[in-house]
């Protein structure tokens, strides 16, 4: 009898163990079929694609200066070029984007260029993730006077005009070193980039706070550090990766606008805000020097529009209503 | 309803005390002096310009200068050593960014709108992908670049609209579709991605199979849900155009409040420092309000008590 029951509780177990097997393949874990869905977006891929064009090239830019001044050669995104300029593109000489007013050939300036910008977007986007996250997720799960207090702070800093902030900071900075002001600029940008982050955060947390599983955790005496951490964070991985993408091309557009008022990375240094900028400065009604204009642009819209595709390809791909 | 209006505008003065004050201690916290072109100045001058604006008091300038602003006295700007009461300055800016801004937020919804609404009517046509990809460029380049190129494209090959100034409509086309694309784009994919998702749901079945036009259906069915994100995009749509504002003044040579804004601030002008940012806080905080309103208006499900 005994013996009985301890075979049909074993063949139970087996048969539900088959039944497991027989669906085909193990259950898909929710990342697998972000990763799935995201890579069956062609659109999504193709901005990746894009992106990775724009980050190789931009990283290639900044090895060919190395590579230059390792050799005790100029770095060509500051060698000036003797002769009239600016020159329209060539390929003999080999000045593909043509050279700028100065005679710095615009190809290695505007991949150093890209450096810059693409760095201020990551840098951003790190920020707001790292800051954001923090304060949405202890806003949301503490909640009552702590979130209320922690919210009005984000709503004051909505209100207060981003420009003030980073136009103070930088003109704090403004006698250190180029290094130093490059990262006070990314800092600067990152620091008011990462308000959408927090209140994202915190919606997500809110709405996830009262589930079951969160409670269940709590029940099991799990405390709220690893509750957030174990339980409540991997739940909103998704929401935060979209919401860095969208941050990075914010993030560097505002550079650009920084950089138009003067106030983008010193020069020698470039970005494609800087070049952009100057680009409009120099152009005017009897010559039009279009490649100023038209490479920093290209790249710059290139990697903007990689970065939005891949931020909805994200979004689609994270929404559980898309499976 | 009308007690929630109230309440929000109670609500505007702790919001204003603490963005007046983080902008005092960040003014009061940045290097360099306001009166640093004046280094040939005798020193009596100096500390007697540096006593006029109560320098060397803080406690006493921030109280000074928060209720010069609110009785909208005479508070004096550094800068401008004639005409130089803020508000006198700012007057007649105000008008003028207020404006602009208006227009190239009307612009931005009636373009976003009517882009995202044709794209998601006829969803991989041609029609969609060129709505598409103009807001793809209106997303993917800053906004001076486009204003560079509107105005070489009207103003300098076909000539159809003045270069830059104040004063003519026709003056005010190039700077609010310049300023408005940005926003025109994000309203655009909202609108598009909203209308594609409701017009799969029951009520717009319902609506079609009870024989309605495929106009009502879109328009007063779809439109009316699917617009609801727009309004929550309203708020950072305006701060943004705002900050845009600051370009698109400067390249059409417009006299509005974004030079201020920014000479204001690289000049350590104290008191136009917190003049503008305030005028631009009580701007977009009013704008909120107006925002959360509409939202009461256009979505009876939600309730302010």
């Amino acid at each position: 009898m005994s013996d009985r029951t301890d075979n049909g509780a074993a063949s139970e177990e087996k048969d539900s163990w088959d039944l497991f097997q027989g669906s085909g393949r193990p259950p898909r874990s929710p990342l697998w079929l972000a990763t799935r869905r995201f890579r069956r977006n062609r659109l999504a891929m193709t901005g990746l694609a894009l992106l990775a064009v724009m980050v190789l090239g931009s990283l290639g830019g900044l090895a060919w200066n190395e590579v230059a001044r390792a050799r005790g050669r100029p770095e060509p995104y500051r060698h000036q070029m003797t002769g009239e300029h600016p020159k329209p593109p060539s390929l003999s000489p080999f000045h593909p984007f043509g050279t700028d007013p100065l005679g710095r050939d615009l190809l290695a300036r505007t991949l150093i260029g890209g450096c810059t910008s693409l760095g201020v977007g990551l840098s951003a986007a790190v920020v707001s993730v790292l800051i954001g996250t923090l304060w949405g997720t202890t806003a949301g799960y503490i909640g009552r006077g702590v979130d209320t207090v922690m919210m009005r702070i984000v709503d004051v800093m909505y209100g207060l005009p981003y420009m003030l902030v980073i136009i103070l900071l930088l003109v704090l900075f403004a006698e250190q070193p180029t290094w130093l002001r490059v990262v006070v600029l990314f800092m600067a940008i990152g620091s008011v980039s990462w308000l959408t982050m927090a209140r994202v955060v915190r919606g997500q947390v809110l709405s996830l706070r009262e589930a079951e599983f969160i409670q269940s955790a709590r029940a099991i005496g799990s405390g709220p550090v690893r509750t957030i951490v174990k339980e409540l964070l991997p739940n909103v991985t998704g929401t935060i990766l979209v919401c860095a993408t969208l941050t990075v091309p914010l993030a560097i557009l505002q550079e650009s606008f920084l950089s138009f008022l003067g106030l983008g990375v010193p020069p020698p240094l470039a970005s494609w805000g800087t070049l952009a900028s100057d680009a409009v400065e120099a152009l005017n009604p009897v010559e039009a020097y279009w490649w100023l204009l038209v490479f920093p642009c290209a790249c710059l819209g290139a990697t903007l529009l990689g970065l939005n595709f891949v931020g909805d390809g994200l979004r689609d791909a994270f929404d559980p209503r898309s499976r | 309803m009308l007690h929630y209006i109230v309440r929000r505008i109670l609500y505007f003065i702790p919001t204003l005390l603490v963005i007046y004050t983080v902008a005092f201690l960040l003014m009061r916290a940045a290097p360099g002096s306001p009166f640093i072109q004046e280094k040939g100045m005798p020193e009596e001058i100096l500390e007697a310009r540096r006593a006029q604006y109560y320098v060397d008091r803080p406690l006493y300038q921030y109280s000074r200068f928060a209720w010069d602003l609110v009785s909208l006295r005479g508070m004096k700007s550094i800068r401008y050593p004639k005409r130089n009461v803020v508000h006198d300055i700012l007057a007649p800016a105000v008008p003028v960014s207020l404006s602009l801004g208006i227009c190239a937020l009307g612009l931005a919804v009636v373009i976003g709108t009517a882009a995202g609404v044709l794209s998601a009517a006829k969803p991989r046509t041609l029609i969609d992908y060129t709505a598409m990809t103009g807001a793809m460029i209106g997303v993917s380049q800053p906004s001076f670049v486009i204003a560079t190129v509107l105005m070489g494209a009207f103003a300098f090959m076909v000539q159809w609209l003045p270069v830059g100034g104040w004063g003519s409509p026709k003056q005010l086309v190039l700077p609010a579709l310049a300023l408005s694309a940005l926003p025109a784009a994000y309203i655009a994919r909202l609108v598009r991605t909203g209308m594609l998702e409701i017009l799969s749901a029951d009520f717009v079945r319902t609506a079609r199979s009870k024989g309605l036009t495929e106009r009502r259906v879109l328009l007063d069915h779809a439109l009316r849900n699917a617009w609801l994100p727009v309004l929550g995009y309203l708020g950072p749509a305006a701060a943004s155009i705002f900050m845009g504002s600051f370009t698109i003044e400067k390249i059409f040579a417009i006299p509005g409040v974004g030079q201020h804004f920014v000479d204001s601030a690289l000049h350590r002008d104290h008191p136009m420092i917190l003049a503008t940012v305030l005028l631009y806080a009580v701007l977009l905080v009013v704008f909120n309000l107006l925002v959360d309103v509409g939202y009461a208006w256009l979505d009876p499900r939600i309730r302010y008590e």
